[in-house]
């Protein structure tokens, strides 16, 4: 999926003729009528409808011509906002159906119980139920959502993530969830499906995205009854200027009231028919843009909280620190010549392609100007990290050297009959101590020393972090390391604040205190430990790759569990917030103009002095009235790319942020249908049909 | 304009803004409870009112029973005030012999001078008994406008308290405003205007012999006999009480038909200085009383830069109006250099008036020290354009701040979401229930005054108090309901309104613009008093810039001019546009 959207994957011919005929259907007055400024455009077209049906028989004071053309643009109103909203459902449409298509079938191994010696039957993924076990191994398809109860294997779940490092599945804590659809790479593991299909994490999606279950968001509802109001006091306005027309022609002793047509133009104009064709649409966009951001929200209201959090809890490893930590130092144990520590890591590592072993042999060359060498060639075996021994190596020349956690490996060592240095195990103190993380490496029965790792901060994550600051959110750095760690990485990275030694109590017990403070908070997690946290949270996006426990208690999800996500989340909350902001200035200012071509064309047969207001000079009045609501129906279309994509968002104070909002549409806004009008009027001039 | 006319206009000003914090100050100690200094005797009043009416002043209540408590209230002083004018003529201190008012004039005034509105369809010297004046109408300026200031300081405590349900007690907040605030200002300042020459007397009016008897030609007992004129009534009455509470608690309604272009209610230039000053004095203050029980008094200057930005432009586009002139007369070759002097007092002049004419419909006063009718198309326009904007710049004592916040919590609705977060006003987010309360703040006076001017002009006793041809005459009825409908009060005049229609119809409207608005701001004080509060950060739309009070300004001006363009055009602007041609 793209992150970055552009004209032309807006305009798909595909999601444009979709949404060209779903403008129609929606003309149902039974649908336009949850929409009340639109629903009164409608009332008018069809008023204008039947006037001009009446007009060809029984003639009135205006041509038929005019009442046409006026009902026509009335009726391409309602289109253009129908058009704007099934673009915004088209694109998420257009999305669920690739999804639906990656969604495959295939043949499980279901047990009849739950251990390996048991029977196993060939069935259709589709025919699993919840509560049947399944064996998969090396190969194997996951074929369901489901909770391992037995084995250790790493998946590849880049189908459901798009990250192609596997990823470590076990029974038991917090990485026990298996995804349907997802490759099983090494080893095997025996699952509880969870989900019935069609209920399954990657359904939810769809459905999701399809906008189904899609609600109006509070923030939605406020607006849609700012809107309705504003457009009962223009119902009002327009509705008396019959009665004070009427009046003013007898007081004037000439010229004609107001007509019906013309009423209803103005009303049309008037009313905030841009906000409110494009309301539902920005809603909607908001949604998607999330789903190309590969975040799942499980509600529009997520989204809006998002615009507003004060608060930024934000795990260490993977979101401030680069996840893999990179080695920076050897220490050799007492009495062992540093190249032969540096040698024998290199050897270890070399076949290591995780990033801290490629690190390894990076230092190596750098530091010690040991050269890479080609383990075939060396005629060496590389023993794999696995998740039971947590060690890895190499076995060369009958020499078997071993790297790992220190724990791991002085296992190791006293098994082989050595005895782990005291120096050694000072040295992995002060290392932890300091917040690095330590490798001991060992042959056989002698340590050999010690490979420091160190968290790498993420590159830019400072200027991020000064950027939040600027728009009034706080970081905050959550890591399980010890304070003196933790306050150095934090005062490197340029957070406001950390917990240290973190645990899911002292997690839950920051988040509350905030809250009670006023703040709205957000965060990511994935175990199962972090759910309380996550369900406490405003905002709480699960990794994908987190538990079952860990989703649910979450109101969105990142497919790519990356934590940094939660930046570009808030982001995309704030830009839904300012776009409807900003519309609705726009839409509101863009009278003022309207009144200018309408008024003096309405009333200059009864007073002609108030021609004095047609300060655009327009041709004439039929051609002021058409004009103005032909460019309030164009305006729709001009801001279907602006509705769809979100205005421009810039990390700013709110101060400048308004001051420039308010430039751009607001002022924007007054001065622009001036122009408009003008223009259209001069087209329609050039017609010759008035 | 002369230099010594906006010399005394800016003279005005500048005592007004000195004025604001002391009073505004002591305002809000009154309503925190605290330290009143001199005023401090009075509480043993205070507790004496609450032992005889069995008030606990520490029983706080929902805004459900508040608004009660007001509508009641409101209810039972309407009921009186109507008896004792239907009684009149039975009822004491009543030396002029009057007899009682008729029902729909009884019922009209009732509602006016219960609303704070003081729309007299009646001529107060010849239809009011002293008694009436005083114990009918002086209370109810006393305590409608207490009413107005109560449910502002509900409506602050509803930003002020957290996660709440009780937004005070109204007759505590009655009480106080009554005792601490409107008694002792009315006191000194009826003191004054009797040193100037204001009348306070229970004499009945008097007869003298004219120096020279002139025949009238207006009068005419047939077609044929003139009549001619040898004495003169002299009203008199305790009028300088009556004025002081008129003008302190935006009333407005006067104690003779002339209103402040009498000489008995306003004698002089200082007492016409100090009674305009009197107008504005406290629904100025309250911004400040705001900004310190909100305890960020930033806010309350910002309302404040709101009102004087949008009110200080228009009293000189409308002196420039006045100044110029009538184009009639000048076309007729009759010097009218002065300005146009119709329907204005010598002794005020032209700034003077004015200024007074914006200002009392600025602040929902309504008294009057010159004939707006009789100002230019455009000068008139200014001060119908006051009221139409909802009376909130200034506004009535009370009720123009709660219009202000209503209208502030439309523009932070609107900000707020351009700077990326749901709507909040200090630290209290704005959602559906606020949009839809506010939505109804506004639409109700538009509703009203829109509706009434559309039935007004095709009825036949509609029209038929129509007095002007053309343009004018829509502008009549235009700024009667504006004026009824937004609680204002004052009169263009030139419109026969003393009639049951109209009486009927304006009371129906002063009495829904009143408390349609009331019942909804409470509600909103209460939704907000619940809520948590959200403390501001640097993502926060920041309320006391010159940026947002411009973005305030916008709303307010867009909204007064997009409701009341059209019908602004069939009225002031059509009738100026005709005439300069």
């Amino acid at each position: 999926m793209g992150k970055k959207t552009n004209l032309h994957s807006i305009f798909e011919a595909k999601i444009v003729w979709r949404a060209v005929f779903d403008s129609f259907i929606k003309l149902n007055p039974l649908y336009q009528v949850r929409k009340p400024v639109m629903f009164v455009v409608e009332v008018g077209s069809i008023l204008t409808t039947l006037l001009f049906a009446f007009s060809i028989f029984i003639p009135s004071q205006e041509s038929s011509l005019f009442i046409l053309l006026i009902s026509v643009w009335l009726w391409f109103t309602v289109l253009f906002a129908n058009f704007a909203e099934s673009m915004a459902e088209g694109r998420g449409k257009a999305q669920a159906d690739a999804l639906r298509s990656s969604r495959k079938d295939v043949i499980a191994k279901r047990l009849s119980r739950p251990t390996r010696d048991a029977e196993i039957t060939s069935v259709p993924s589709s025919q699993l139920r919840k509560g049947d076990f399944v064996i998969t191994e090396a190969g194997d398809i996951i074929p369901g959502d489901g909770e391992v109860v037995e084995g250790v294997a790493s998946v590849n779940e880049s189908a459901v993530t798009g990250e192609s490092a596997p990823v470590i599945r076990e029974s038991g804590g917090d990485r026990s969830a298996v995804t349907g659809g997802t490759l099983i790479l090494s080893d095997w593991l025996i699952i509880r499906i969870t989900a019935n299909p069609g209920e399954a994490f990657i359904d939810n999606m769809i459905s999701m995205i399809e906008g189904a279950k899609r609600q109006k968001t509070p923030n939605e509802i406020a607006l849609d009854i700012l809107l309705a109001g504003l457009s009962i006091i223009f119902l009002l306005v327009t509705a008396t200027l019959l009665p004070f027309s009427l009046f003013s022609v007898r007081a004037a002793m000439q010229g004609n009231p107001i007509t019906i047509t013309t009423l209803v133009a103005l009303l049309v104009c008037l009313i905030p028919t841009t906000i409110g064709g494009l309301l539902s649409a920005i809603g909607i966009a908001g949604m998607d843009r999330m789903i190309q951001a590969n975040v799942i929200a499980m509600s529009g209201r997520a989204i809006e909280a998002a615009g507003d959090v004060d608060v930024l809890l934000l795990d260490k490893t993977g979101t401030i620190t680069l996840g893999d930590r990179q080695a920076t130092a050897f220490i050799p144990a007492s009495g062992v010549k540093a190249e032969m520590l540096v040698n024998a890591a290199q050897l270890s590592s070399l076949a290591d392609e995780t990033p801290e072993g490629r690190s390894i042999v990076i230092l190596a060359k750098n530091k010690y100007g040991l050269r890479e060498r080609d383990i075939h060639s060396l005629q060496a075996k590389f023993i794999p990290f696995s998740a039971h021994t947590r060690m890895s190596g190499v076995d060369l020349d009958g020499r078997e050297i071993r790297k790992g956690a220190a724990d791991a490996v002085e296992a190791y060592v006293n098994k082989n009959g050595g005895i782990f240095p005291q120096d050694v195990r000072e040295s992995v103190k002060e290392i932890s101590r300091e917040g690095g993380t330590p490798l001991v490496v060992a042959e056989r029965k002698e340590a050999l020393g010690v490979i420091r790792l160190d968290d790498i901060i993420k590159g830019g994550i400072k200027e991020r972090f000064a950027e939040l600051r600027e728009m009034g959110i706080k970081t905050i750095m959550i890591t399980g390391d010890n304070p003196l760690t933790a306050a150095a990485v934090a005062a490197e990275a340029g957070v406001d604040d950390f917990l240290a030694q973190a645990t899911p109590e002292a997690k839950l017990e920051l988040i509350r205190r905030y809250q009670s403070g006023g703040r709205l908070v957000a965060m990511t997690g994935d175990g199962t430990n972090d759910a309380p946290a996550l369900a406490q949270a405003d905002v709480a996006v699960a990794m994908n790759t987190g538990t079952q426990a860990a989703k649910e208690a979450g109101n969105m999800v990142d497919l790519d569990s990356n934590p940094t996500k939660l930046l570009q989340i808030v982001e995309i909350g704030k830009q839904l917030l300012m776009t409807r902001g900003a519309l609705t200035t726009f839409s509101i200012s863009n009278d003022v103009a309207k009144y200018f071509a309408i008024l003096p064309a309405s009333f200059s047969s009864i007073y002609p002095q108030l021609g004095m207001l047609n300060i655009m000079g327009l041709s004439s009045p039929q051609s002021a009235i058409l004009s103005a609501v032909i460019f309030n129906a164009l305006i729709i279309v001009f801001l279907i790319p602006l509705a769809l994509r979100g205005i421009r968002y810039r990390p700013l104070k709110a101060a400048m942020l308004l001051r420039k909002n308010l430039l751009i549409y607001g002022l924007g806004g007054l001065i622009i249908p001036f122009i408009g009008i003008k223009i259209i009027d001069i087209m329609v001039e050039m017609l010759n049909i008035f | 304009m002369t230099v010594n006319g906006i010399e005394q206009i800016v003279l005005y000003l500048i005592i007004l803004g000195i004025l604001i914090k002391p009073l505004g100050n002591y305002m809000a100690n009154v309503y925190e409870d605290k330290n009143l200094g001199l005023i401090n005797i009075l509480r043993p009043v205070e507790n004496i009112i609450y032992r005889m009416s069995g008030i606990k002043k520490e029983d706080e209540v929902s805004w459900q029973k508040y608004a009660t408590d007001v509508l009641l209230f409101s209810l039972a002083g309407m009921v009186i005030l109507y008896l004792i004018q239907r009684l009149q003529s039975i009822l004491p201190l009543n030396p002029q012999r009057l007899s009682s008012v008729p029902p729909d004039s009884a019922f009209n005034t009732a509602v006016s001078f219960v609303t704070n509105t003081n729309w007299q369809g009646y001529s107060g010297e010849t239809t009011m008994s002293y008694l009436t004046q005083m114990a009918g109408l002086g209370v109810q300026n006393f305590v409608s406008a207490a009413s107005g200031m109560a449910v502002l300081v509900a409506l602050i405590r509803g930003f002020v308290r957290r996660k709440v349900n009780t937004i005070g007690n109204f007759w505590v907040d009655l009480t106080r405003t009554v005792l601490y605030i409107l008694l002792p200002l009315s006191f000194v300042f009826s003191l004054i205007l009797v040193s100037q020459g204001v009348v306070q007397s229970f004499h009945p009016s008097t007869d003298v012999q004219l120096m020279q008897p002139f025949v009238s030609a207006n009068q005419r007992v047939s077609t044929t006999e003139a009549l001619t004129i040898r004495t003169q009534t002299i009203p008199l009455g305790p009028a300088a009480s009556q004025i002081a509470i008129k003008q302190l608690g935006t009333n407005g309604g006067g104690f003779f038909n002339t209103n402040s272009s009498h000489p008995f209610e306003n004698p002089t230039p200082l007492t016409n200085f100090l009674e305009l000053l009197a107008i504005l004095l406290i629904p100025a203050a309250l911004c400040y009383t705001f900004g310190r029980m909100v305890g960020d008094t930033r806010q309350g200057w910002a309302f404040l830069g709101a009102m004087f930005v949008i009110f200080v432009p228009l009293v000189f586009l409308d002196y420039y109006f006045e100044q110029q002139g009538n184009p009639y007369l000048s076309s007729m070759h009759i010097d009218n250099l002065g300005g146009n002097m119709e329907g204005k007092e010598l002794r005020f002049g032209i700034a003077m008036s004015v200024l007074w004419a914006s200002a009392t419909t600025a602040a929902s006063n309504g008294s009057v020290n010159s004939m707006h009718d009789s100002f230019s198309p455009l000068g008139g326009m200014v001060p119908m354009w006051f009221i139409q904007l909802g009376e909130i710049i200034f506004g009535g004592v009370g009720s123009g701040l709660y219009g202000m916040l209503v209208f502030v919590i439309i523009a932070v609705f609107v900000a707020g979401l351009m700077v990326g977060r749901t709507p909040e006003y200090l630290g209290k987010k704005i959602e559906a229930f606020e949009m839809k309360m506010a939505s109804m703040v506004i639409l109700i006076p538009a509703a009203l005054v829109l509706m009434g001017t559309a039935i007004a002009v095709i009825i036949k006793s509609g029209l038929a108090g129509i007095a002007n041809p053309g343009p004018h005459g829509l502008s009549e009825v235009l700024y009667a309901f504006s004026s009824a409908g937004n609680n204002n009060g004052s009169a263009f005049a030139g419109l026969g309104s003393n009639n049951p229609f109209y009486n009927t119809i304006l009371g129906i409207a002063m009495f829904f613009g009143r408390f349609w608005l009331m019942i909804p701001v409470l509600a909103i004080s209460g939704s907000l008093a619940k809520k948590k509060f959200t403390p501001a950060s640097a993502g926060t739309l920041p309320t006391h810039t010159p940026l947002f009070v411009l973005l305030l300004i916008s709303v307010i001006l867009l909204v007064g001019a997009l409701t009341f363009l059209p019908a602004l055009a069939l009225g002031p602007i059509a009738e100026y546009l005709i005439s300069i041609r």
